[in-house]
């Protein structure tokens, strides 16, 4: 049964957050600046950026991004970027007793979730750390929207992000995050196997099933240690 | 335009549901220990799943390998190696450009 809260660690200072998320600013910036070169000739100018506002979610963006791009329509863009951005759910219910306030309070700070502040603003007791959580936040959505911005509007004097290599910024920047989680026996277990469930489901399933799939693999964490 | 506009849209609410589900349902209590075990795991899974996923991926439901791997696998000694993010997905990027100006 869930008990009533438990004691959280102190969090640290929204500008401490701030400051932590500041070493993500370049890879969020590269990404932007490559979904803007992308998204500007399937989508023209204005959406692209508005869509990196108030969408906020890289991963979703690119997987409705390639729907749209192939003429798929927008029903399977938009299950293809909600499919991706389903793994907020687990990440939402993990981060949750550690915000603050009312219920609607609540709901906007777990808006905060994004990848890279959620994977620092844990800790090692399995609690967050909600100003790390909020705070290195901020500096990403800076990144991610000014970077849409330029890749749209300075994407013809860019080269193909392909051949810059930028697409390979997203998987070492989710290596560098899982490198950050440390290392449990158990932890590298979920990885290993998590990683398998993707590996093994990406042929056959929409993309952000087999990314959310691979949540099964932290039922390990019912075994007795 | 009206697809790209209705993405964005229901993209948008979507998203903003799916993040506010989890402290709406359970606001301030403390999962059970059982739940905090498993929950607390998901960090490690999702991570792997999302690399593999971003290493393999072709852009439309499908796997490929392509110079990206050389990528990551420059990421993964930079991470060994202690290097800063920026490092490591710089470097990234730097040696997939190499390999595909190298014609991999």
């Amino acid at each position: 049964m869930p008990v009533e809260v438990a004691q959280q660690p102190e969090a640290s200072p929204l500008g401490a957050g701030v400051r932590a998320g500041l070493p993500f600013v370049l890879p969020t910036l590269a990404l932007g600046v490559s979904f803007g070169v992308l998204a500007e000739p399937v989508m023209g100018a204005i959406a692209p950026i508005l869509m990196s506002i108030v969408v906020f979610a890289g991963a979703a963006q690119f997987a409705a991004l390639s729907v749209l791009a192939a003429a798929g329509g927008a029903g399977a863009a938009i299950l293809a970027g909600l499919l991706m951005n389903a793994r907020f759910l687990p990440m939402g219910f993990a981060a949750a007793p550690s915000l603050r306030g009312r219920a609607l309070r609540r709901a906007a700070e777990g808006q905060a979730v994004v990848d890279a502040s959620w994977a620092i603003a844990h800790r090692s007791d399995g609690t967050f750390d909600r100003g790390v959580l909020l705070g290195a936040t901020i500096p990403q959505a800076c990144g991610w929207i000014s970077g849409t911005a330029i890749g749209v509007f300075g994407g013809s004097a860019l080269a193909d992000p392909e051949k810059l290599g930028i697409d390979a910024i997203f998987p070492a920047f989710y290596l560098a995050l899982l490198f950050e989680e440390g290392g449990s026996r158990r932890g590298l277990a979920v990885a290993l196997i998590g990683g398998a469930i993707t590996l093994s489901l990406m042929s056959f399933v929409p993309a952000g099933l087999a990314v959310i799939a691979a949540a099964v693999a932290a039922l390990i964490g019912l075994r007795r240690t | 335009m009206t697809e790209v506009w209705a993405t964005i849209a229901a993209l948008c609410a979507g998203t903003v549901a799916i993040k506010a589900t989890g402290p709406l349902a359970l606001g301030g209590r403390q999962p059970s220990e059982r739940t905090f075990a498993v929950v607390s795991l998901f960090a490690p899974a999702l991570l792997a799943a999302l690399v593999v996923y971003e290493t393999l991926s072709d852009g439309h439901d499908g796997l490929v390998v392509d110079a990206r791997v050389i990528g990551v696998v420059t990421a993964a000694t930079a991470l060994v190696l202690r290097a800063p993010i920026a490092v490591v997905v710089l470097g990234a990027a730097v040696a997939t450009a190499a390999a595909r100006a190298l014609g991999a």
